[in-house]
Formats: structure tokens, C-alpha cells, sequence
């Protein structure tokens, strides 16, 4: 990894380059636990079908680990909402009272049990099919949005030596995956046979679609700099302090951090949260494509909006949060696993926080920030991050003039931009009020 | 700059995140069942029946099963069978009591009409909310038993209007007693100047006096005057309409 050499030309004081200290830091015991745990249970078994065992364990462990990450991220949205709108959210629902135990444990567990409670009402609704309905389709397309959504998580690297399929081109793979959602989506709302649905659909593909592009330019820039598209090699690129205690993140550079806002903008439109929640904005459609979608086919939807949620946000700290990397030398004892959670939730509940804050945009607001501002200035991010590979090599105080023109880039382009948008829209003038 | 308006934002609700926790006045959530919010004094829904004696309720209520409530009801929830024999009252006078009285809270829409016109402020209106139950025949038809409660507990849930009431009793039974004693005193004197002539003047002994002078609808049940009276408050207006219909019969 040559290219986190480069960034780390910064610093004077002689810091090991990245590559030896990644492979000079001793594994330790909790780092390797997993998959020690993982090849233990594999030996177990005959050797003709150790290559089978060892996939499913891994799937299994995804389906688990995120299954609850996503049931504990409900609840942890609808709390979080609820204080960032003055109220205490759900905290009433304790364990119920199994007529086969003496005893019942009356505490409420501050609602933590809340999620599956959700889960066993939406398994026990009546699954309703229209009469006209495409059937077969009807029933993939929760099942097709759940699989893509899932199979985004193979190529994150969730810690320094577990990644479920370690591919070249795993970048390539994640947006692939990824988009075959949209699918999916398009998908539940022609099968409905419900003019709605489809219409909404059609509404859902136009935004996802949109935002596919600044989300994938933003995420070029890595590619430039880095020159992999392994999200493995990514993460590696971003190791090394300068001074020991400024991580080479990409976020921390011009190019880097103009991607990652364009990357957190692009990402909440593709997994559908508010602001850009149009496709079923709940104050205002029945349920826009999943109108016609009842009981666990229903939650399944959810359940793929959280799982592609999670997964956006497991690329973004993979790529400009320095994947499982710890933030200061000395917190290195912390397995990488753990601090890739961390981050992970910090990414969610920073959605969440937005989520809370923001107004829903217009359809027509919400093309216009992506083509006429993401898209233009992912683009010049583009030519940025080039001139910052052009530009390795130079000295210690155009070092200098490297960061100031690369921030000079993103920050005019971004202001100007900015102001021709607004021009047209403020200050208001309403016609018939004052 | 654009985006200052959402950083603004941002900042908004993480104070409003921040503050929900240490600053209980932001929260404005009142926890039901744990928790309950005062009602206000006016709040009022579902009648009760008033007794005079908590120890004894069912011997001093004050209704005398006039039947008054049970026919202005609009929607007819509220059923009375008068007893067959008289028992003394809170003032010691004979008096019919409701062997029946039930109050269909399922079909009671709290108008306070049974509350208005009863001549005896025997029925008040309550501040209960909290009547759910799982059988709508046994759990939602209030009986005479469950319907009673003390004068004090309406003191304690109206406590301005109760005084009232309490006041403007006191003030009639002490009218009725000077007047009994007036009556008394008239029925000596007449003893004592025509000593051979019976007496015959009723006096106060009537059930219905009292309140019947206070809102003038005894005298409009009794008298049927016809532009007075309401339909359910006129018993003889079906009575007299067989005559009505066969007036035409000869002509035809």
C-alpha cells in the first residue's frame, strides 16, 4: 500500500508506515477469537463438507449479528426520535407472562423487548394478496429486496481479519448488489396491479436511481487514491497516525471529506430515510409501493430498508472512517470488530438524528440537489482527489499549498453552487400570506 | 452558506435530545396509569346516586324513584322500578325508595339532563373515566349498589357545586319545618276556635311538595296542561288520542 505511505508524507516524526505496523501489531486474543471459534466448530465436522460449514457459519453469523443489530436499531430510532422530540418513547413492554413459569418478571426492560414484540405482530397479521396480483412476483419481491440487501454485507470488512468474501472488486459488487434493490422495489409495485403502487415505484426508481450516481461518484475519489477496489486494501490504506494521534481517515482530507458528506447525502436518499423518505412518506401515502403489502411481507420491506441503512454505513466507515481502525494508538487494545460496531452506530445514529431534525423534501427539490449540485460537485471532487495523487510528491511547505488548494476545490465550487441554488428560492415571498 | 439552516437544525434537537433527560418541564408525556394528570372541577361524566349516610346506603338515598330521569333520558339508559312499601328517608319522613335503579353506562351519553331535572339532587354527575370492563352486561350496567356513593365523595369531586347543593337543601328543609310548624300552629288554632270541625288540610306531607314548588315540573306532570308539557312528561297525551281517532268514524 503505497498510497498510505504517500498521505502520511505529512508527518516528520518517523511513524512506521502503515503496512508494517498493521502487520507488526500482535493479533490479539479477542481479535482472534471469532474465527477461531468459527475454524473449531469446522473441524468438527467431516472434511468434504467443511467448505460448506464454513460459508454457512459465516451467513448465519451475518443473518444473526445483523438480524439484531437491526431489531435493536428500531427501537433505538424510535427512542432516540422520541428524546429529540421531547417525548420518552416506547417503555412499556416487559416479558410476558409464560403460563409455564411459577414466576413472571414484571420489569419492563425500559422497552428493549419492543422490537420483538413488533416482530411476533407482524409474523401473526394476515398476509393479504390483491385478487390481480402477479403472485409469484408478489411474493419474490420482498424476499428478492431482503437477499440483495443482505448480500451487500459479504464484502464489508467488519474487523482485521473477518471479511465474510474477500473479492477484488468488492466496490464493484456492494453497488451492484446494492442497485439490484431498486429492483426489487419496482418489482412490489407492478406486481400489486395497483396504479399506486406502480406509480409510486416509478417514483421510488426516479429517486434511488438519482442518488445511485452521486453516491457512486463520491466513492470514485477512494478508488483514485487508492487505486483497489478491495475494501480490505481501503481500510489498510487508511492506517498510520501522523504525529500519533491524527488517523490517516480519508475523512480527515479535503477530497476525502467533501466525498464522505456527498456519500452521507446520497446514502439517506438510497436507503429512503428522511429528508428524502418520499417513496413512502408516511404522513402523506398509504405506502406508496408496499401499499398493497401486508403482515411479515411488510416487515420484510422494513427490514431490507434498515439491512441497506446499515450496510450504506458500514461502506461509508469503511472507506472514509477507516474501517475497524482505532482512532488513537493506544485504544489499539480495543478489538477492531468493536470498533467497527462503534462506528457503525455512531453512523446510524447520526441518520437518525437527521432523521429527527429534517423536513421531507418536494420530488422536484429532491432531483434538483441531486443533479444540479450532488453530481456536479462529486465530479469536481473527482478532479480534486486526482490533483491530490498528482501531488503526493511534493515538499513539506507546498504540502501546504497541496491541502489550501484542495479544500480551495470543494469549498468555492460548494458556496457558489450553493448561492446560484438558493437565488431562486430565497428569501420567500408568499403571495397571500405576509 | 447553505447548509447552516441544517447544522441550526441539528443543533435544535440535540438540545432537545439533551434537555429531555435532565429537564423534566420539556417532557411533556403524563405516564397514564402511573401517572394521572388532575381533572378539572367541571370535568364530569356517567350519574351517580347521592346518599346521606355512607355507613347505610341504600337506606338513605335520596332518590324517592320518581321516575323522572328515567323518562327524560335521551337515550334511555336509566331504568327505576319503585318499591311497593315506604322507608324512612334522611329526615325521617316516609318515602317510596328505587327497588331498581340501573344506569346502562354502555348506552349513557353524560348530557347531565337526569342531573338537571331531578327534583331531589339525588343524582349527580361523577368523574369516573376508568370503567372498561370485559363483560358489557355485568360490567357496564351499574346496579342501585354500585351507583351509590356518599354526599361527602360528591363534596370531595364538585366540591363548589356540592356546597351549593348542601346549602340550598338546608335552606328548604328549614323552610319546610317553619312551615310544617306554621301549619301546626294554624291546625291548633283552628282546634281551638272550631273544635268540632275535622281536619283535613295535608300539610307538607306530600312527597312531591317540596321540590315540585322549586321547579314546577310536579305540577306539570300532574296538571297534563298541554302546551307545557313534553311528550315523554305527559301520560295522559296517548291516553286521549283513541278519543281523537274515532271522532271522523261517524262521518265516514
Amino acid at each position: 500500500m503505497s498510497l498510505s505511505t504517500l498521505s502520511s508524507q505529512l508527518s516528520t516524526a518517523a511513524t512506521a508506515s502503515s503496512a508494517a505496523a498493521a502487520a507488526a501489531s500482535p493479533d490479539s486474543f479477542l481479535e482472534r477469537a471469532p474465527l477461531e471459534l468459527r475454524d473449531w466448530a469446522v473441524n468438527l465436522l467431516p472434511t468434504p463438507v467443511q467448505w460448506l460449514a464454513h460459508h454457512l457459519i459465516t451467513i448465519v453469523c451475518i443473518l444473526a449479528v445483523f438480524g439484531l443489530f437491526f431489531a435493536f436499531t428500531t427501537i433505538a430510532e424510535r427512542k432516540l426520535l422520541a428524546r429529540l422530540q421531547n417525548r420518552l418513547g416506547p417503555n412499556r413492554s416487559g416479558l410476558p407472562k409464560l403460563s409455564i413459569l411459577p414466576w413472571h418478571f414484571k420489569h419492563t426492560l425500559f422497552g428493549l423487548s419492543q422490537p420483538f414484540a413488533d416482530a411476533i405482530k407482524a409474523i401473526t397479521k394476515e398476509d393479504i394478496v390483491p385478487a390481480a396480483a402477479d403472485k409469484l412476483l408478489h411474493f419474490l419481491a420482498p424476499v428478492i429486496v431482503v437477499a440483495f440487501s443482505l448480500m451487500t454485507f459479504a464484502v464489508l470488512p467488519f474487523g482485521r481479519n473477518i471479511i465474510p468474501v474477500e473479492l477484488d472488486a468488492a466496490l464493484l459488487y456492494f453497488f451492484a448488489a446494492g442497485a439490484a434493490t431498486e429492483l426489487a422495489i419496482f418489482m412490489a409495485g407492478w406486481s400489486s396491479r395497483n396504479k399506486y403502487s406502480l406509480l409510486a415505484a416509478m417514483r421510488a426508481l426516479a429517486q434511488l436511481i438519482s442518488y445511485e450516481l452521486p453516491l457512486i461518484l463520491s466513492v470514485v475519489p477512494i478508488v483514485l487514491v487508492t487505486s483497489t477496489l478491495s475494501t480490505k486494501a481501503i481500510v489498510l490504506a487508511q492506517s498510520g497516525w501522523t504525529f500519533g494521534f491524527l488517523p490517516h481517515w480519508f475523512v480527515f482530507t479535503p477530497w476525502g471529506f467533501a466525498g464522505f458528506i456527498i456519500f452521507l447525502i446520497a446514502a439517506l436518499a438510497e436507503s429512503n430515510r428522511s429528508p428524502f423518505d418520499l417513496p413512502e412518506a408516511e404522513s402523506e401515502l398509504v405506502a406508496g409501493h408496499l401499499t398493497e403489502y401486508s403482515g411479515f411481507k411488510y416487515a420484510l420491506f422494513f427490514m431490507a430498508e434498515y439491512f441497506g441503512l446499515t450496510a450504506l454505513s458500514g461502506l461509508g466507515v469503511t472507506l472514509f472512517l477507516g474501517g475497524w481502525q482505532a482512532p488513537l494508538p493506544f485504544l489499539e487494545f480495543i478489538p477492531s470488530y468493536l470498533w467497527f460496531m462503534g462506528k457503525l452506530i455512531c453512523m446510524i445514529v447520526f441518520f437518525i438524528w437527521v432523521r429527527g431534525t429534517l423536513l421531507r423534501l418536494r420530488i422536484d427539490q429532491l432531483t434538483r440537489l441531486a443533479w444540479q449540485f450532488l453530481v456536479p460537485l462529486a465530479l469536481l471532487n473527482i478532479a480534486n482527489a486526482a490533483f491530490w495523487v498528482l501531488t503526493t510528491q511534493w515538499s513539506l511547505p507546498l504540502q501546504f499549498v497541496r491541502w489550501g488548494v484542495s479544500a480551495a476545490i470543494v469549498v468555492i465550487p460548494f458556496i457558489m453552487m450553493g448561492r446560484a441554488l438558493s437565488a431562486s428560492y430565497a428569501p420567500r415571498s408568499y403571495r397571500y400570506a405576509p | 452558506m447553505l447548509g447552516s439552516g441544517i447544522i441550526n437544525g441539528l443543533i435544535v434537537t440535540a438540545k432537545n435530545f439533551v434537555g429531555s433527560y435532565h429537564d423534566p418541564k420539556r417532557m411533556v408525556t403524563v405516564e397514564y396509569p402511573e401517572q394521572k394528570t388532575v381533572l378539572p372541577e367541571n370535568y364530569r361524566n356517567f350519574p351517580f346516586l347521592i346518599t346521606e349516610n355512607a355507613t347505610d346506603p341504600m337506606g338513605t338515598l335520596r332518590c324517592v324513584a320518581c321516575q323522572i330521569c328515567e323518562k327524560e333520558c335521551p337515550p334511555q339508559c336509566i331504568i327505576i322500578e319503585k318499591s311497593k312499601d315506604k322507608k324512612p328517608d334522611a329526615n325521617g319522613k316516609m318515602q317510596i325508595y328505587p327497588a331498581i335503579f340501573g344506569i346502562d353506562t354502555s348506552v349513557c351519553m353524560s348530557c347531565q339532563i337526569c342531573v338537571e331535572v331531578c327534583p331531589f339532587d339525588a343524582i349527580k354527575m361523577d368523574k369516573v373515566f376508568e370503567i372498561a370492563a370485559t363483560n358489557r352486561f355485568e360490567g357496564l350496567f351499574l346496579t342501585r349498589e354500585q351507583l351509590a356513593k356518599p354526599n361527602s365523595y360528591y363534596h370531595e369531586i364538585h366540591p363548589v357545586e356540592a356546597a351549593e347543593v348542601d346549602e340550598r337543601l338546608t335552606a328548604e328543609r328549614k323552610a319546610a319545618e317553619e312551615k310544617a310548624k306554621a301549619a301546626a300552629a294554624a291546625k291548633a288554632a283552628a282546634a281551638a276556635a272550631k273544635p268540632a270541625v275535622p281536619v283535613t288540610v295535608a300539610g307538607g306531607s306530600l312527597p312531591g311538595d317540596r321540590p315540585g314548588q322549586m321547579l314546577g315540573l310536579q305540577s306539570a306532570n300532574n296538571s297534563a296542561d298541554p302546551g307545557l308539557s313534553r311528550a315523554s312528561a305527559t301520560p295522559p297525551g296517548p291516553g286521549s288520542a283513541p278519543p281523537a281517532t274515532k271522532t271522523p268514524t261517524p262521518e265516514a
